[in-house]
């Protein structure tokens, strides 16, 4: 049997790593100015789902309290932060991305990355996650700034599809959200602006989706779970923005480029998975170190869709603002959706993405992701037949990440799929296993 | 029957196998069907007007052994969501023709998922409650949240549900809420009378039968009680906050008033006690129970309402009643008891109130510690 190399450590370091640097750079200097200078004002949203479109049509300044959380993570900034919120009252069991966020909210606000501005509208929208409700109402009660619950209802008819009622509801509440924009920013909406900012959310989602695409290729040219958080940033934080549409395009072209190359992010792709959950951001690195050793890449993750799922159709029709807002809320994101429609996402992963396995993990935090995962390892298993691997950490808190015990579980599950590939091939060469 | 034993009974009921009560009921009345309810609400008169059997599925105690359920759900998802689906599992729902989960958190939401997975043969439902308590739009949505669920309880019953019935159903439930709220108002006023035990048990009894059978038996308890003169001890007061969903083991119950307080008011079984007033009958029921939940319910850790912080509602409770501390008794894992504790302990120091902070599980079996715990801080405030 094939040895693995041991510490392949390939990651890709393009125009379009550079370009996001360069932006998310701006985007947080922004921040800062709103902070610092009182540059704008400032508006807390989540990511799932976000009616970001409006915000940038009275240019007020999104900030995301997951972001600023995922960016304590990466920068190993986290954990004091995680302890501040420990010793005034979280669990050790409560989500640890509330916790760094509440933390370093109730300090300076001074990070390694952008000082962040206190809130003048605490924006709730509620797609999918309870915790953001637990969240935003604590962030409302340290500060003054206005606290809207934007309620999204889950997708719980058994078409999949949200009701009349449900869409009905949510365009209501963002003519409600509007008017708290009009008032806070001091201008009426300029309806003609927001069609502009929606067509071109609409542009950047058909990019995005055309870039997943590419993951269909054998070697993919990018990893689809670590090389696309790098793409989900600019998404996120840049959506409905001509520096968003202009980072999209460039990274469509560069991935096309490595496409027709027949180039990926490894020097040889041996195995192709699937990837559920979110990822520990105090050692992605790490992480991705563990794969990479076998030649093994993701070609797809529910993860990239938490911000909005745009490869199975969905584009934003700036005719139609604020009902196709409504639309990316309720149904367009993997937050919003059932369990059981995550399942049946990442069994089309599997299947039109050709991958040869699913990992999927399991973050203790996350229990929007998590709870329940046993059973869907259960139903990959035993129904699909298709090799699972289920490990655990967390997605912001450092120690919750046992490297020896995860390289263990990883290198096992690669080492027994190397056989039953070899098996398989051995058999088609007429062969005896 | 003497108040007692009439107590004693079901405490015997609720210690053996509660749920055998409900499977006892289906074989003697096999045409009725029956529907669970997880925690925390549910509109149980939805269900009762369809002519079917609203009942409590509120985990599995600490009898049952966990042996299946742990391998789907994680070691950090709370109890109840994990025996919740054991009994299922190993069929002890049988009796069951439907479950309704609620939009209380992400593992009880999942759970729903799960459920519908692995036991086809249930009607699985799931509410979302409306989280803006502030449009004016929120009523039509809950309103039409309750007429979808409705089509799917008229096709599991059979019939239509008729306005008519559900008034009547309201009614039902408005006088059982009546006499609950009468038993706590008489432990609240003289707590000496009546211990949290004996009324938690003559609540959850409620939760497995027809309401006008639990009617009848508060009505019987309430005039026993009422009867009694018993001297108050030597006891603090205090209100309990954070078992609005898995429940406490009855032992844990006992043994915290036994060790030195008086629990003059808790969130057991929130949902079975949802509104503090009568939900108005006449007019568009549908409309009148969804306009109910949204302005006249009472507070909890699952809805988050921004007209009033939650921490006040506590403090508000504390000082009505006349308690002198608070003691937080949450379920180990519970993401919502556990971020409230984060705001309550901050407004409860600000306030000067005294607070014990415990944590338990439906499973346990072992409560010396619970109890040395409420003894130490008992005395600490008897001497303070
Ligand atoms: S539970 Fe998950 S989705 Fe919700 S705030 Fe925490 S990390 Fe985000
Ligand atoms: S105990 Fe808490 S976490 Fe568990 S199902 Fe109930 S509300 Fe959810």
């Amino acid at each position: 049997m094939a040895k693995p190399a041991e510490a392949v450590k390939t990651s890709y370091q393009g125009q379009m790593h550079l370009l996001q640097k360069d932006m998310m750079g701006r985007y947080f200097e922004r921040v800062t100015r709103c902070a610092e200078q009182g540059e704008g004002k400032a508006v807390y949203m989540l990511i799932s789902g976000n009616p970001v479109e409006l915000v940038q049509a009275f240019d007020l300044v999104p900030v995301y309290p997951e972001i600023d959380a995922l960016q304590l993570a990466v920068k190993k900034a986290a954990l004091p932060f995680i302890q501040k919120a420990e010793e005034i009252g979280y669990s050790m069991d409560n989500c640890a991305y509330v916790k760094a966020d509440v933390g370093m909210f109730l300090g300076d606000r001074k990070t390694p990355f952008a000082t962040i501005p206190l809130p003048s509208l605490i924006l709730c929208n509620y797609v999918g996650c309870n915790v953001y409700l637990q969240w935003f109402e604590h962030l409302a009660e340290y500060c003054d700034g206005e606290l809207y619950n934007l309620d999204i209802p889950f997708l719980r008819d058994p078409s999949g599809k949200p009701t009349k009622a449900d869409v009905d509801y949510v365009v209501r509440q963002l003519e409600e959200v509007i008017e708290v924009l009009e008032r806070l920013s001091g201008k009426k909406l300029d309806w003609a602006k927001l069609k502009r900012i929606v067509a071109l959310s609409s542009e950047t989602g058909e990019l995005w989706s055309k870039i997943k695409a590419l993951t269909k290729n054998v070697p993919t040219p990018y990893d689809a779970y670590f090389d696309s958080v790098t793409m989900m940033a600019p998404l996120y934080c840049l959506r409905g923005t001509e520096d968003g549409l202009k980072f999209f395009q460039t990274a469509l072209k560069e991935m096309e480029e490595k496409v027709q190359m027949g180039a990926g992010p490894l020097p040889e792709e041996r195995f192709r998975f699937v990837i559920e959950g979110p990822p520990p951001w105090p050692y992605l690195r790490t992480f991705r170190d563990l794969f990479s050793k076998w030649g093994a890449v993701a070609v797809a993750s529910t993860y990239s869709t938490v911000g909005g799922l745009w490869e199975f159709g969905f584009k934003h029709d700036p005719n139609r603002p604020l009902e196709s807002i409504a639309e990316h809320m309720l149904e367009w994101n993997v937050t919003n959706r059932n369990f059981l429609q995550r399942y049946q996402q990442i069994r089309r992963y599997l299947e039109e993405w050709s991958a040869d396995a699913l990992v999927i993990h399991s973050v203790k935090s996350c229990r929007l992701f998590s709870a329940g995962q046993g059973d869907m390892r259960e139903y990959f298993t035993k129904e699909l037949n298709v090799p699972t691997l289920l490990i655990e950490s967390d997605i912001e808190d450092p120690r919750y990440f046992s490297e020896a015990q995860l390289k263990n579980r990883i290198d096992a599950f690669f080492e027994s799929l190397e056989h039953q590939k070899l098996v398989r091939q051995t058999k088609a060469a007429g062969g005896k296993a | 029957m003497g108040i007692d034993s009439l107590i004693a009974r079901y405490r015997e009921i609720l210690d053996e196998s509660p749920l055998d009560q409900v499977a006892e009921w289906k074989a003697k009345h096999p045409g009725t069907k029956v529907v669970g309810c997880y925690p925390v609400y549910s509109p149980v008169e939805l269900i009762h007007a369809a002519g079917m059997l609203p009942v409590g599925i509120v985990g599995g105690g600490n009898r049952l052994e966990i042996a299946h359920a742990d391998s789907r759900f994680q070691s950090f998802v709370c109890s109840i969501v994990k025996s919740t689906l054991e009994l299922a599992m190993v069929d002890k729902l049988a009796f069951l023709d439907g479950i309704v989960f609620h939009s209380i958190c992400d593992p009880a939401r999942n759970l729903g998922s799960v459920y519908k997975r692995n036991f086809p043969r249930l009607m699985v439902e799931y509410i979302h409650f409306a989280q803006n308590l502030t449009s004016p739009h929120t009523i039509d949505y809950l309103t039409a949240e309750y007429r979808r669920l409705m089509t799917s309880y008229e096709q599991l019953a059979g019939k239509p549900i008729t306005d008519d019935a559900l008034r009547q159903s309201i009614r039902i439930y408005n006088e059982q809420r009546q006499l609950l709220r009468e038993l706590y108002a008489i432990r609240a006023e003289k707590p000496q009378n009546l211990s949290t035990l004996e009324s938690y048990i003559l609540t959850r009894i409620g939760t497995l039968m027809p309401p006008d059978e639990h009617i009848a038996i508060l009505k019987e308890a309430l005039a026993g009680i009422r009867q009694r003169d018993e001297r108050p001890k030597d006891r603090i007061k205090v209100v309990l906050e954070g078992s609005f969903c898995e429940q406490p083991p009855l032992e844990l119950i006992e043994g915290l008033e036994a060790a030195g307080c008086y629990i003059l008011d808790d969130d057991f079984l929130l949902g079975w006690r949802w509104f503090p007033a009568d939900v108005p009958a006449e007019g568009d029921p549908v409309r009148n129970l969804a306009e109910s939940y949204l302005h006249q319910s009472v507070y909890s850790g699952v809805k988050h309402d921004t007209r009033e912080r939650k921490s006040k509602h506590l403090i508000d409770k504390v000082k009505e009643t006349g308690a002198a501390a608070v003691l937080i008794l949450a379920a180990k894992f519970c993401e919502p008891a556990l971020f409230d504790y984060a705001l309550y302990r901050q407004a409860l120091e600000k306030a000067g109130i005294p607070h014990l902070y415990l944590e338990f599980e439906e499973k346990m079996w072992i409560f010396d510690k619970a109890r040395t715990e409420v003894e130490t801080f008992v005395e600490s405030m008897l001497f303070d």
